[in-house]
């Protein structure tokens, strides 16, 4: 089991939960966030060119088997990527999944994802 | 990018057109020197109050519709509101006042009137209410930035800013102004329709029925949002839209007993009927509400003042307040089968423009009637030649300024639908629908989150 955690822009957060979700990946958590990489981002702020310190982003968090890691990766890859890739179109990352616990049935494990 | 240079050069081309008409004009115009009435300041600072209660009215509706929308649309859907302020606001002072209360041109269409282009020739006329004109123009002109900003709430979500701009404009001028003659100027053909004209006090047919029914034709030409109705769209801030609820409820007195152009009993009489068909129409919506599915909710007694309000709105000043009454529990009865009709017809009027305020124009125009207190059609019935004037007989006439206001407002809205989704495109493209207008149409974020640190 994996847990996915992909960080994209807001803009394309409904591209990539409807190319998810067409790709029946439909178990998903999602936050919104603040950050940057090397993303550092201009804006014009009441007529004058500023430098925010954090930027908005949103987080996908999404637990997997190990079987639907590359689809889930391949389809938010796709979905996210503004035009034809921008800086700042953000990261996945992959961890490990210790264990996955169901509150309503109480089953564990990867049939509880 | 073709488009745009196009539409450039069109108004390069209208706004030369425009500055000769305004050379042609100077030479025609000249101030009328009649000697002036003294100015009533009861009256004038009452009409000042509410002049500036109805414009709170426009962000009260900018937060009322803001709080429905999702939260990627806030910003674009206040939007609509404000720049209603921006463009109505101007055009109003330019040609607005003219055309609606100016004495009647091409053949009763609208109105004209020199004196009042960038309202000129009125700076220190009063008039004989007491009250400055500056006052009853800038009063009538938050009328005409309210209207289009409730047809927003048809097409919200899914409509292109620029677009957007360009339409009402264009409906202002080619609806609103005419109708408002119509049935507010002195020598407006529905103001004399019948022994003592329609009844319209404070816009029921001018504001409600044109822009809700022109709402339905835009919400039908521009298809349903994207995911409408398979995934649920929920608003993203309760809080805002109830705010903005009792912004326009406290705003409406303004609307209403403003109406009455004046400080004294039509005002009162006005202010009373407003209040009971508000309270009425929430109280009617919880009610059915909580039998209907079991809760009463916050979004539901925000609908019921409105549909209350809407109403009463041109019942004010000739309904008593049991009539009030009636008419406010009447119009949530019925909007909320409007939209519960809506939901299974499967068109998307997204916040409800025409199932409440077309509906509710529709009911209070039309029911009003038969709570008309009995002074006014005493009065109009001395007004015929032949002394008599019944219920049925106003009745005809309210059908008919309903009947016109209807027909005319959708075949213009039709016509200007067509000829601008041609011309520059109304429907946002489903990537920037799916991104958001406050992003792609503003570059902007509603909620915080830029200064976390």
């Amino acid at each position: 089991m994996r847990m996915i955690t992909a960080i994209i822009q807001p803009s394309q957060l409904d591209r990539v939960r409807e190319a998810l979700i067409a790709a029946e990946i439909t178990r998903i958590t999602v936050m919104r966030v603040s950050g940057h990489g090397r993303q550092i981002g201009e804006e014009m702020y009441r007529g004058q060119k500023v430098v925010p310190s954090l930027l908005p982003k949103v987080q996908l968090s999404i637990a997997v088997n190990d079987a639907f890691v590359d689809i889930t990766v391949d389809t938010i890859i796709q979905a996210a990527r503004t035009d034809t890739g921008a800086v700042g179109d953000g990261k996945i990352f992959i961890s490990p999944l210790e264990e996955c616990i169901r509150i309503r049935t109480g089953e564990r494990g990867g049939g509880a994802i | 990018m073709k488009r745009y240079a196009d539409v450039r050069r069109r108004r390069v081309r209208a706004g030369l057109l425009l500055l000769a008409m305004l050379g042609i004009g100077q030479a025609a115009a000249w101030a009328t020197n009649a000697p002036a009435p003294a100015v009533n300041s009861g009256a004038t600072a009452w009409m000042l109050t509410s002049t500036a209660l109805v414009l709170l009215m426009v962000p009260g509706l900018a937060m009322f519709y803001g709080g429905l929308v999702r939260t990627k649309n806030v910003l674009g859907t206040m939007m609509h509101s404000f720049s209603a302020m921006a463009i109505m606001g101007v055009l109003w002072v330019v040609c607005g006042y003219a055309m609606s209360f100016g004495k009647s041109a091409c053949g009763g269409w609208c109105g004209w009137d020199w004196n009042y282009f960038l309202m000129r020739g009125i700076d220190e006329k009063v008039m004989p209410s007491g009250v400055p004109e500056y006052v009853f123009a800038m009063f009538q002109g938050k009328f005409a930035i309210i209207t289009p900003a409730l047809i927003a709430g048809a097409f919200a979500e899914r409509v292109r800013f620029r677009t957007y701009c360009v339409f009402i404009a264009l409906w202002g001028l080619l609806v609103y102004n005419p109708l408002c003659h119509w049935v507010w100027a002195p020598d407006g053909f529905l103001f004399n329709m019948g022994a003592s004209g329609a009844i319209d006090f404070a816009g029921g047919t001018v504001v409600h029925v044109s822009s809700g029914v022109s709402g339905l034709v835009l919400a039908l030409f521009l298809g349903a949002r994207r995911g409408y109705p398979a995934s649920a769209i929920q608003p993203n801030n309760l809080v805002m839209t109830l705010s903005g609820a009792g912004l326009l409820w406290v705003g409406w007195f303004g609307f209403n007993a403003g109406s009455s152009v004046a400080s004294d009993l039509l005002t009162a009489q006005a202010l009373t009927a407003t209040q009971a068909a508000a309270a009425s129409g929430a109280l009617t919506w919880m009610l059915i509400e909580a039998l209907h599915q079991g809760k009463a909710t916050s979004l539901g007694v925000a609908s019921g003042i409105l549909a209350g309000l809407v109403a009463v709105t041109p019942a004010a000043g000739v309904v008593q307040p049991f009539g009030a009454l009636c008419l406010g529990a009447a119009a949530a009865l019925a909007c909320f089968t409007a939209i519960q009709m809506k939901t299974r017809m499967g068109y998307d009027d997204s916040l409800d423009a025409f199932g409440v305020h077309g509906v509710g124009g529709i009911v209070g125009s039309l029911l009003l009637t038969f709570f008309i207190r009995k002074s006014w059609m005493a009065a109009a019935a001395a007004k015929t030649g032949a002394g008599a004037w019944g219920v049925f007989d106003q009745l005809k006439v309210q059908v008919a300024a309903v009947g016109i206001a209807v027909c005319y407002a959708a075949a213009v809205t039709c016509i200007l639908a067509f000829v601008l989704d041609r011309v520059l495109g109304l429907r946002l493209e489903k990537e920037d629908e799916m991104s958001g207008m406050d992003h792609c149409l503003h570059g902007e974020q509603a909620y915080g989150m830029l200064n976390l640190g």
